[in-house]
């Protein structure tokens, strides 16, 4: 079964467990500001977003790159970026239309979302379900769920 | 090692700024925050300096767990001398700005002397700057971090400022950061401006990778998280409802201090409380409470994010107030409504927003309104005199008071130095509710007795986050205890003095001690910091800051005398609730508790104390 990353902002409390998480996998730091899961915050209507690459299945960014650094990881639909074969170009940050790929100044080379081989640690860092690792098919569960559940209410009133 | 072994000097008088290594040797004594920024201060501050003159230093410090995986590991604390109080001051604050000095590579910011203009501080990871300010004074808080913001094209920055309640030296003027969180209390703001430092301003990208044992560090900081989410208090009760859950409960026990302390129940608690905040209004349908929200790294997430009414008269002509915003917590809504017997959350909100704005600590500032308002009801002071009708109760003079006091303007400079030189002023000291200058938070000590002896010994005048018996007394935690009765509060009192000093030196919140004991920091400590971390050590380096900073104060000029309560809480008893009929028995703990101690009878270390820990 193929998984993807679900997020449901209305869960996010902004603590930013997450970004650590991430930063620790990739970079063995705790250093939000290399992470690849973004925590934004919209103050005025008090908002927090988790925010990260989606996995696109035509993908932007592997057909912009010009040496082929991204390529495919077949088990988990991961777009996953080969650190000795990027160039750092950055062609691929232009051609992704949500900014989920990022150049890594320290290395020179760009970074993404790998899933972290099937187990993200963004998910199981996360306090509160916000950020979760669900069948990609059925994304929508647990929403339909919630409407279901109302549904049958609104049938046992009447 | 948790640490990142490196302090930054910066001198306002010369506009110098300069590197030192962390004194590890005092880290192993005081382990980090409220207590190494401590020692330090009390090494290099004479303490008899006036804390608004330029020989007062001030300290942004952090703790090992400061930026870390460990929940609420955000804490950032600011040590000074307290203008409010003549005390050390030490004020804690969450949000992200203590992460984000982690990050850039430091532990603690000393700032000394004064700068001949105004100024802030920008520190990106190792370059550190003193840039102009000009442009930003007269600015509040909100505005100053969006303007640095954009000035420094980098949304990214993390910011704390004063607004203008610290430019106006305002006694109780607090430093904010990430736009309402703050170092609320003391008046550490005011240091802040008397220094003509608006703003601190943090980009770091260098992380924290010191940690000792990272592998065992991620599984025990895992572990601990599951406590503090199956845990009733930290898993459910805050989440949802905030500190704010805490107003209907400390009602019902006559615990509730109203119009001044006058009375220990508040027939509109019930509206101003957590429960109201989830209602919807009948003005616009909407509830008060927009989500709750975390600091850096928690995992209880207490915050409240609130929108205000937009048609509420405080506001209606207004729109820059109409957005999402922080609060109310607890003890910002029992000052600004219960302590003066206003009972109109939105009002609340919108006194709560001024102080977020321009930087004022909301207890004191609430319970200086509440002291004018009975100065008010008894004559003393005139509508004329405050330049608002002031009847314990009236909305519309607790927003006036909010405004004139966040801008320095007319009555607002009295305001501004809080209640205990206002009522002095007045000829009547006895009716500031506060300790060594410093007013009371939301608990009456008559309906919660080991409170008073908390209040009375309160290294930083009076202050519930030195000592939480509240938690004990009233929520049964770790062990329940009478909060009527004084038996067994000495021992209580300490207890908790002492844990807290660790909490707060680790760097973490002090409210994941609702779930948490020394017990549990002990293991995250000993994986990410260097040494031996055993609980013992722990439990002395507690014992060890209460002590350095009693030996400040001792020198400083407090004795025993000020180890007190207002006689409203020592002769009056309390009126209704359970509690009817009682006065707070500090004579019957504060001996004992010198005992405890190992103090004189006198309140002062004895020479074996001091030798025991190392002072």
């Amino acid at each position: 079964m193929l998984k993807s990353l679900h997020i449901d902002p209305m869960k996010c409390t902004g603590c930013l467990q997450c970004e650590m998480a991430c930063s620790y996998e990739h970079h063995g730091v705790i250093n939000p500001s290399k992470s690849r899961i973004k925590v934004f915050s919209f103050e005025h209507e008090g908002r927090k977003v988790p925010y990260t690459c989606t996995q696109c299945s035509d993908a932007w960014c592997m057909h912009a790159c010009p040496v082929e650094a991204i390529t495919l990881d077949a088990a988990t639909g991961a777009k996953v970026v080969s650190e000795s074969v990027c160039v750092g170009c950055k062609v691929c940050t232009i051609a992704c239309p949500f900014g989920t790929i990022n150049y890594v100044s320290d290395s020179g080379k760009v970074q993404k979302c790998d899933l972290c081989g099937d187990n993200p640690a963004c998910a199981t860092a996360c306090p509160t379900g916000a950020i979760t690792y669900v069948d990609a098919d059925w994304t929508g569960l647990d929403k339909m769920r919630q409407w279901a559940a109302k549904a049958n209410t609104a049938v046992a009133a009447e | 090692m948790g640490w990142n072994r490196k302090v930054l000097r910066v001198n306002l008088t010369t506009g110098t700024c300069s590197t030192e290594p962390l004194n590890m040797a005092w880290a192993d004594k005081y382990l980090g925050s409220r207590g190494l920024a401590t020692k330090y201060f009390v090494e290099e501050v004479d303490p008899k300096v006036d804390p608004l003159s330029p020989e007062n230093k001030m300290i942004m410090t952090t703790g090992p767990l400061t930026g870390t995986m460990a929940s609420t590991g955000g804490r950032y604390s600011v040590v000074t001398k307290g203008p409010l109080t003549g005390a050390i001051a030490c004020s804690n604050s969450g949000g992200f700005f203590g992460a984000e000095l982690k990050f850039a590579g430091w532990d603690q910011i000393i700032f000394e002397g004064k700068s001949p203009k105004p100024v802030y501080l920008y520190l990106e990871n190792d370059k550190a700057e003193l840039r102009d300010a000009g442009h930003l004074w007269g600015k509040t808080c909100w505005e100053t971090e969006e303007t640095i913001k954009h000035e420094l094209h980098d949304p990214q920055v993390r910011v704390s400022s004063i607004g203008r309640a610290g430019e106006n030296l305002v006694r109780f003027a607090c430093i904010v950061n990430d736009l309402h969180r703050a170092a609320g209390r003391s008046g550490v703001g005011a240091v802040m401006g008397s220094k003509n430092l608006k703003a601190v301003a943090l980009r770091g990208t260098k992380g924290v990778s010191g940690i000792k044992d990272f592998k065992e560090f991620m599984k025990v900081t895992a572990e601990k998280k599951k406590v503090l989410a199956d845990n009733a208090v930290t898993g459910q009760g805050l989440p949802k409802y905030g500190t704010q859950v805490l107003m209907n409960v400390i009602n019902e026990i006559g615990a509730l201090p109203t119009r001044n302390h006058r009375d220990v129940q508040f027939e509109e608690a019930s509206k101003i409380s957590a429960e109201a905040m989830h209602e919807k209004r009948p003005t616009d349908g909407k509830a008060h409470l927009v989500t709750n929200a975390a600091c850096f790294g928690c995992t209880i997430a207490c915050g409240r994010i609130s929108e205000i009414d937009k048609g509420h008269f405080t506001v209606q002509n207004n729109p820059k107030y109409w957005g999402a915003s922080g609060g109310l917590e607890y003890e910002a809504a029992w000052a600004l409504g219960a302590a003066n017997g206003v009972g109109d959350l939105e009002a609340l909100q919108y006194a709560n927003l001024l102080c977020n704005e321009d930087g004022m600590d909301p207890i004191s500032f609430g319970a200086t309104v509440g002291a004018v308002m009975e100065l008010y009801d008894l004559g003393i002071l005139t509508a004329e005199a405050i330049g608002v009708d002031s009847p314990f109760g009236s909305a519309a003079a607790l927003a006036r008071m909010a405004e004139m006091t966040a801008r320095g303007e007319g009555f607002g400079k009295e305001l501004g130095e809080g209640s205990a030189r206002l009522c002095a002023k007045y000829g009547r000291p006895d009716l500031s509710m506060s300790v060594k200058g410093q007013e009371f938070p939301a608990y009456d000590s008559r309906g919660i007795q080991g409170m008073g002896l908390t209040y009375a010994t309160s290294n930083r005048g009076a202050c519930h986050l030195r000592s939480y018996t509240v938690a004990s007394e009233v929520l049964g935690i770790p062990v329940k205890t009478d909060p009527l009765a004084t038996e067994g509060k000495p021992e209580l009192v300490k207890a908790f003095q002492d844990a807290t000093g660790v909490f707060d030196a680790a760097g973490i919140c002090v409210f994941t001690s609702f779930a948490w004991t020394l017990a549990d920091i002990q293991p995250q400590i000993q994986a990410a910091c260097e040494g031996d971390w055993s609980l013992e050590k722990l439990n002395e380096v507690g014992e060890r800051i209460w002590n350095l900073e009693r030996q400040f104060n001792l020198a400083a000029g407090f004795t025993a005398k000020d180890d007190t309560l207002p006689p409203r809480l020592l002769k009056e008893p309390a009126k209704t609730g359970p509690a009817k009929g009682l006065v707070n028995g500090l004579d019957k703990m504060l001996p004992e508790y010198y005992q405890v101690r190992g103090w004189t009878p006198e309140g002062v270390p004895t020479e074996e104390t001091l030798a025991r820990l190392a002072l």
